[in-house]
């Protein structure tokens, strides 16, 4: 199959029904209703169950029931639905449950507006839980990520979450199936699904699937000491470009980092420009940081949202090194590559 | 090369499809092609409007800040991204709703009375295929034959018979700028 020219959240629906998505829950909002819709009208011709829910919630909790039964769901929404999902995006961390949840970004607070922005990023989990969070940036990469949210939701037993800006969901642009990640094998057998009164052969509904004498509320929790370390260690992922000899370093992820990528070649022979651009948001790259080089002055964030969220990662990641800098929308304009271009040259005049 | 192309008009005037129906035919051609619609506080009788970006190379942001060719269907929409138009690049106005000239020297300015053309070949709705058709003999990114196919691709079965409607819409616009530039 070549290249196919698609909407991004149809691309991502169809990346997951070529992952295995048996079932679809999901109640429609802006800007990702293109996904439940592929799903409607795709999913039932090729083996799989869609439903729409009354609600996010609802949609989740089946999200849950399902997974609980050993299928591979899915469920997909936007900030203001995502934050009744946590609810229950939480319960299936405790109860080790794997599931993938697309989020297509929206503008903030609350409800919003529609455009498509990168306010969910402190979302990427409550309290108390970490969640795999990739961030593509362009659609063959989100169709991929989604491909590969089932087996490492499976692998690890726990739920994946896709954050893709709006513009990842609405644009269009080539994607190539034949390009998909390996499946990983050697998957956990799903033991622990749950088959009905008749399979359960007396045994109790379990509530809390962890292994033999792990508990969530042990001396030490599981997940802290030996879960989380293993997806830090095998499922970071990052692009870094030129950072060993930059005088500003751009952090950005998503439509922002391809923002990013117009400014570094306008500012050619003005600002020497690395770039990191995290694709998992957790885990976060903090190592990345570690290879930038002794000429840096400052790091500039450019994200899609009013306040800015990633920042704070990275001033973790910089620990004082470096000061950083936001730059996103405003009340009356959106990011765009020339607002990232004049903060840099503001922030690189500043350092004269 | 980079072509950077931004289409604008009423919605229901059809600005989003012809910027797909450009996106297709380029990736058919092996290029590389983005295609971002205008989202936010829209509503009807504003202006819809679509960025399409057609390269040769791995395209970096889809969001247009400048364009080298901009096709407006009405007047907001003219009002609005005109002066988007990169110095030297194209500016293509549907004449028959545009009572106003642009008064820019710098670019090359095209008027196409789509609505009049398309009313002439007796389908009023397809006034964008007028505006592509422009565009195509404009632009030689994407050659006409190559959108007849996609028409024909698109009107299948019981829609067949609107394939070569189309066609002459697209080739009507086509003539119209060869004619003037």
């Amino acid at each position: 199959m070549a290249k196919v020219l698609m909407k991004g959240n149809e691309a991502m629906a169809e990346a997951a029904i070529q992952a295995g998505c048996q079932a679809f829950f999901g109640y429609p909002i802006t800007p990702q209703s293109e996904i439940p819709e592929y799903f409607a009208r795709e999913l039932p011709k090729r083996g799989g169950l869609f439903l729409q829910a009354e609600s996010e919630l609802a949609a989740m909790n089946m999200v849950m029931g399902a997974s609980a039964s050993g299928a591979r769901v899915m469920t997909s929404t936007s900030g203001p639905g995502y934050c009744l999902k946590l609810e229950t995006l939480a319960a299936m961390t405790l109860t080790r449950l794997p599931a993938v949840v697309v989020v297509v970004m929206r503008s903030g607070p609350a409800f919003g507006t529609m455009k498509a922005a990168q306010e969910d990023y402190r979302m990427n989990g409550n309290g108390g839980y970490k969640v795999v969070t990739f961030a593509p940036s362009n659609l063959q990469e989100a169709a991929e990520m989604v491909y590969e949210a089932f087996d490492i939701a499976d692998q690890y037993r726990n739920p994946v979450v896709v954050m893709a800006d709006g513009m990842i969901g609405q644009m269009m642009e080539g994607v190539d199936y034949d390009k998909m990640p390996p499946k990983r094998t050697a998957l956990p057998p799903k033991t622990w699904a749950l088959h009905g009164r008749g399979a359960r052969a007396g045994k109790k509904p379990q509530l809390l699937f962890l292994p033999d004498g792990m508990g969530h509320y042990g001396a030490k929790h599981y997940c802290e000491t030996q879960l989380y370390p293993e997806i830090i260690r095998n499922e970071t992922r990052v692009e870094i470009t030129d950072v060993e000899d930059a005088d500003i370093v751009l952090a950005a992820y998503g439509t922002a980092a391809r923002m990013c990528k117009n400014v570094i070649r306008e500012l050619q022979g003005t600002v020497r420009l690395g770039m990191i651009r995290p694709k998992t948001l957790w885990p976060f790259p903090y190592e990345a940081f570690e290879q930038i080089g002794p000429k840096c002055k400052a790091i500039v964030v450019p994200e899609i949202n009013i306040i800015g969220q990633m920042i704070d990662d990275v001033r973790i990641a910089s620990a004082g090194r470096w000061p950083a800098h936001h730059v996103g929308d405003s009340q009356n304009d959106f990011l765009t590559p020339n607002r990232i271009r004049d903060k840099v040259l503001a922030v690189w005049e500043g350092l004269q | 090369m980079i072509q950077r192309i931004l289409i604008a008009g009423q919605g229901g005037q059809g600005a989003l499809r012809i910027g797909q129906m450009i996106a297709y035919t380029a990736i058919q051609k092996g290029l590389e092609t983005t295609w971002l619609p205008s989202y936010g506080a829209e509503m009807r009788g504003g202006t819809a409007n679509c960025s399409v970006i057609v390269s040769d190379e791995e395209i970096a942001c889809p969001m247009l800040t400048e364009a080298d060719y901009c096709l407006v269907m009405n007047t907001p929409s003219f009002r609005k991204f005109k002066d988007m138009v990169v110095p030297g690049g194209m500016l293509v106005i549907n004449s028959s709703m545009i009572a106003e000239k642009s008064d820019r020297q710098d670019i090359r300015t095209l008027y196409v009375p789509a609505d009049a053309i398309a009313d002439e070949v007796g389908n009023k709705r397809g006034v964008n295929m007028v505006m592509l058709g422009a565009y195509l003999a404009l632009a030689g990114t994407v050659s006409l034959e190559a959108i007849y196919a996609y028409i024909d691709y698109s009107f299948q079965g019981r829609k067949a018979a609107f394939a070569e409607p189309n066609k002459e819409l697209v080739k009507r616009g086509y003539d119209c700028a060869r004619e003037c530039v």
